[in-house]
């Protein structure tokens, strides 16, 4: 008879770990988020308790019956995860409330960094300042979350560009992450400010910042609160009005924390964080679970970054909601590909289809093949430009696990010169105080600062704009093949 | 004689598995349509060269699994357990934490150097099981970075460990549209250094086999599990036990060096394509009859037209007629018309296989003219039937079948190479521009070659 099938052979090197550090209020709020909505997302695909390879890319597994810091267990039960995390904050209002909140459990007292001032919207105080006075401990503590890594691959920053702490500490974090972990690569999630920002320096904020996410970062997913707004407003408008409502699966809003261990009422940023936090959940969908086609985090920087500095990624969230009934034809489908290259699903205030591509990653979740995939394509690429060396220029995953309350659901990342408008009006914003030297002194009388940090970073940032410039200028134009090399017979 | 197949990266590991299965699967097929005899001839024969015994009596596959993260392998090794027919041996994988990101100087020039050691002790274990190696069959993709990067590496130790054994490379040619952005460069590095401790390239087409699936197999939600299985079905359809001359009274033992010398007469053509028919989905394969004349025709049509599958054939093409000068060769980016061979290769499985036909194949006028053609072209057989078709027939041709896909790949690689577009990304793991100048210089000789047949 038939050999009784074997046990399936436990494959003994797990997977590799990312590691978040949400620097400032702005990264504590989304990270909050994140780590809420990452632990629904296991639950709902972990129904035995075992803590398994997909856990332990974000979670620890700690012992903590007798107290203290308990050991870290690598197989069997759960017994309390803990978040691969550091929560950095100047103010202790956001991180305390964290710790009060539902999540405390999820996260230990030493895997904290707070001070009580504030970096007073200030680049240069959360930067150098607090930069100098916390190195040591920053560096202590990331070592101690790597040591608990059998296999680091990532780390992802999540901050705001408009303020101080996010701003100026975050991107110092961010430069000794490079320092003391050259292999790690650094994801960098940055809120960008708008133009009715409140803070009224936080052009220089924000370009002061951007120079260290040129020379430091692997990959940047800029954010813009304008566009959390109206995928929020889009969404609160689908599902209120008239028949559409009562079907809309309340779980698969992009915007919801329903199932999430939040109870308590929903802040007025939470949704709009939800959006950034399920960003960073499908980004790493296909590290964490199987698929016939995984994309790894290290091959997103591989193919979406042809030139080292040219590494700002838009991206794209679809679906926003799904309907309850199951029956999902292939028409739907087709929208969602649709709909992550229409403006209104971008998360900056872009329109890449009317701009140049260099690369665009699509990854795909749930029961998705690859030949709809190749379909979509197919139907999509005449309408997109993309640069003459780069026609085909398609990264694709695909990821069996959909998100919680979904069938599928696509991201798409795209390295596209519409993210130039975002820099330029920075640039511009920038220039209007500075030019009149407004409330430069705040910046400079802080130690370590001087006028140039500002010209070299006004600099960089108009490299950068002129790179995207350059590539612009290419779009349309006649396209002339190099000639190959000739081989003597 | 037995062969080694290594499986490296997600691809390969994919692909590696179907084909194992589709091995086992017709291993154990009730439709031989030939007698207790033969079948029982065959079935040694199959089990010999692809699987060893283990105590449990589950035949166990010549197999080492490579990849550099540990998903697929999980899955792979599970899957194959789980079938309660065969399985792997589980100490004969390695994989790592991390992948190679699609990079190919991560692959080749960190990973393999790396974990070289560990992955020859597999490969020799798996040798030494066998009482005979005929050599190495190698599945992987050129598209991404393990499969392509460590997958060149590993050849070149397979060379080097194993100067007189036979090595095959089955290799994934990627979609042409996209998925991996980089798959131009990966590819145009692995093309250029197997070439180099290769015997043959036994090349797939993802956008072929695609539609086979779409129009033959009728499928209609296409999965990297379909493609993979085509693509299993075609490779059991040659490399399954077979009688190589006429008048064997064994099945071959040595189908690698049977292959080598049969299609690779000169080490600068080693680039092998493979069409298989009939292919349908397994409902119609109940209602449909072939015969031998139509199989041939359709087959001989399909070299001479490089036609991909069998509909949509070409039939206005015509080998040149003899004692008529042979119209002039267009440059390799103009469609080519005629499909000029070195060498091919027909396999014939099923019922009446002695009764074939084959003299279109022995024309002249197929081939270049510097083999003589009664060595041009052989023929393997048996009246086994494979995998429930009662006639199936496999071609395996040294021919200009590849010549377009190796200039698309390498003119758009170099179009790439002009802007210097993610160079970088190869530098930072020890792969330089000159190293890619070298490549592009191989396989444009290699173009050139087989452009000027």
């Amino acid at each position: 008879g038939a050999a009784a099938a074997a046990r399936a052979p436990r494959v003994t090197a797990p997977m590799t770990q990312s590691v978040v550090l949400q620097v400032g209020q702005c990264g504590n709020q989304i990270g909050c988020r994140f780590w809420d909505l990452a632990l629904r997302e296991h639950a709902a695909v972990n129904k035995k308790g075992i803590y398994d390879e997909a856990l332990s890319s974000f979670f620890r597994n700690v012992d903590t019956r007798n107290g203290g810091d308990g050991a870290d267990i690598h197989k069997g039960k759960i017994f309390s995860l803990k978040a691969r995390a550091l929560l950095i904050d100047m103010e202790e209002g956001v991180v305390n409330e964290i710790l009060q909140g539902p999540l405390r459990d999820v996260f230990d007292s030493k895997q904290l960094i707070t001070d009580v001032s504030g970096s007073g919207n200030n680049w240069a105080v959360g930067h150098k300042l607090y930069g100098c006075q916390y190195r040591e401990h920053i560096v202590e503590k990331l070592r101690r979350t790597a040591e608990h890594c059998d296999c680091l691959q990532c780390f992802f920053v999540i901050h705001s560009m408009g303020g101080g702490t996010g701003s100026g500490l975050g991107t110092f974090v961010l430069n000794v992450l490079e320092d003391e972990f050259p292999e790690v690569y650094r994801f960098v999630t940055s809120v960008y400010p708008s133009g009715e920002d409140d803070v009224i320096t936080s052009p220089y904020n924000s370009v002061l910042a951007m120079k260290e996410l040129n020379e430091h970062a692997d990959c940047v997913l800029p954010i813009e609160n304008e566009s959390l707004f109206s995928i929020v407003s889009k969404i609160h408008q689908m599902t209120n009005s008239g028949k559409l409502g009562s079907t809309v699966k309340q779980n698969s809003l992009l915007t919801s924390s329903a199932g999430s261990i939040k109870t308590e009422q929903e802040k007025p940023f939470d949704a709009m964080n939800n959006i950034v936090a399920n960003l960073l959940l499908n980004l790493t969908s296909s590290a964490r679970f199987e698929g016939s086609l995984n994309m790894d985090l290290n091959e997103i920087s591989m193919n979406l970054v042809p030139f080292p500095r040219l590494h700002y990624l838009v991206s794209s969230l679809t679906p926003l909601y799904t309907l309850a009934d199951v029956n999902v034809p292939s028409r739907r489908l087709d929208q969602m590909f649709s709909d992550a290259f229409s403006k209104d699903h971008q998360l900056i205030q872009a329109d890449p289809k009317h701009s140049l591509y260099l690369a665009c990653a699509l990854l795909v979740r749930g029961n998705v093949q690859v030949s709809d995939l190749r379909r979509n394509i197919e139907r999509l690429k005449p309408s997109l430009h993309f640069v003459s060396w780069n026609q085909e220029g398609w990264k694709t995953g695909l990821c069996s696990v959909p998100p919680v309350g979904h069938s599928h659901s696509l991201l798409a990342l795209a390295n596209n010169t519409c993210v130039k408008p975002t820099f330029t009006e920075l640039k511009d914003r920038f220039m209007k105080l500075y030019k009149k030297k407004a409330h430069l002194h705040h910046y400079l009388h802080v130690d370590g600062m001087e006028q140039s940090c500002f010209s070299e970073a006004i600099s960089s940032l108009s490299d950068l704009i002129e790179e995207y410039n350059q590539l612009d200028a290419t779009k349309g134009a006649p396209r002339t093949d190099p000639s190959r090399l000739k081989i003597a017979m | 004689m037995s062969i080694v197949t290594v499986q490296l990266g997600q691809c390969g590991n994919q692909i590696g598995y179907e084909v194992f299965n589709a091995i086992c699967s017709d291993f154990h097929s009730t439709h031989g349509l030939c007698s207790k005899k033969e079948n029982e001839s065959y079935q040694e024969a199959c089990k010999e060269r692809f699987f060893s015994e283990e105590k449990t009596g589950v035949p166990v596959a010549r197999a080492v699994l490579v990849d550099m993260e540990p998903k697929v392998i999980s899955q792979t090794l599970s899957m194959a357990a789980r079938s309660g027919h065969w399985k792997y041996d589980h100490q004969s994988h390695f994989c790592q934490k991390q992948g190679s990101g699609n990079n190919w100087a991560n692959g080749y020039s960190v990973h393999g150097p790396r974990y070289r050691e560990v992955i020859m002790n597999l490969v020799q274990k798996e040798a030494e099981k066998c009482d005979r190696l005929s050599g190495f069959f190698t599945v992987m993709s050129m598209a991404g970075g393990t499969g392509s990067g460590m997958g060149a590496f590993v050849t070149q130790c397979l060379r080097d460990a194993f100067p007189t054994s036979f090595i095959l490379n089955q290799v994934i040619w990627p979609y042409g549209t996209g998925e991996v952005i980089v798959q131009n460069y990966n590819s145009v590095l692995t093309l250029s250094h197997l070439y180099q401790s290769s015997d043959a390239l036994l090349v797939h087409e993802n956008d072929a086999i695609h539609k086979i699936c779409a129009q033959l197999m009728n499928i209609k939600k296409i999965s990297f599990r379909d493609v993979n299985q085509v693509i299993a079905h075609q490779l059991g359809s040659v490399f399954q036990p077979t009688y190589s001359s006429e008048g064997a009274s064994q099945y071959s033992k040595s189908p690698l060096g049977d292959l080598m010398e049969s299609l690779v007469p000169h080490p600068e053509f080693k680039m092998l394509g493979l069409r298989n028919i009939p292919q349908m989905s397994e409902n119609s394969l109940a209602y449909s009859t072939f015969t031998w004349p139509g199989l041939i025709k359709h087959l001989r049509q399909m070299l001479i037209a490089n036609a991909k599958m069998e509909e949509g054939i070409d039939w206005q093409v015509r080998p040149p007629l003899p004692g008529h000068p042979v119209p002039p060769k267009a440059s390799p980016n103009k469609a080519l018309h005629f499909n000029t061979s070195i060498a091919n290769l027909v396999v014939l499985r099923g019922k009446d296989v002695q009764s074939v036909d084959l003299g279109g194949f022995r024309d002249p006028a197929l081939y270049t003219s510097w083999l003589n053609p009664q060595e041009a072209f052989n023929i393997w057989k048996t009246p086994r039937a494979f995998n429930k078709y009662e006639k199936s027939a496999s071609l395996v041709s040294n021919s200009q079948f590849l010549l377009k896909l190796m200039d698309n790949i390498v003119g758009k690689a170099w179009n790439m190479f002009a802007s210097k577009a993610y160079v970088h990304q190869y530098t930072k793991f020890g792969i330089e521009e000159e190293d890619f100048l070298d490549c592009f210089t191989t396989l444009e000789q290699v173009i050139s070659s087989y452009a000027s047949l």
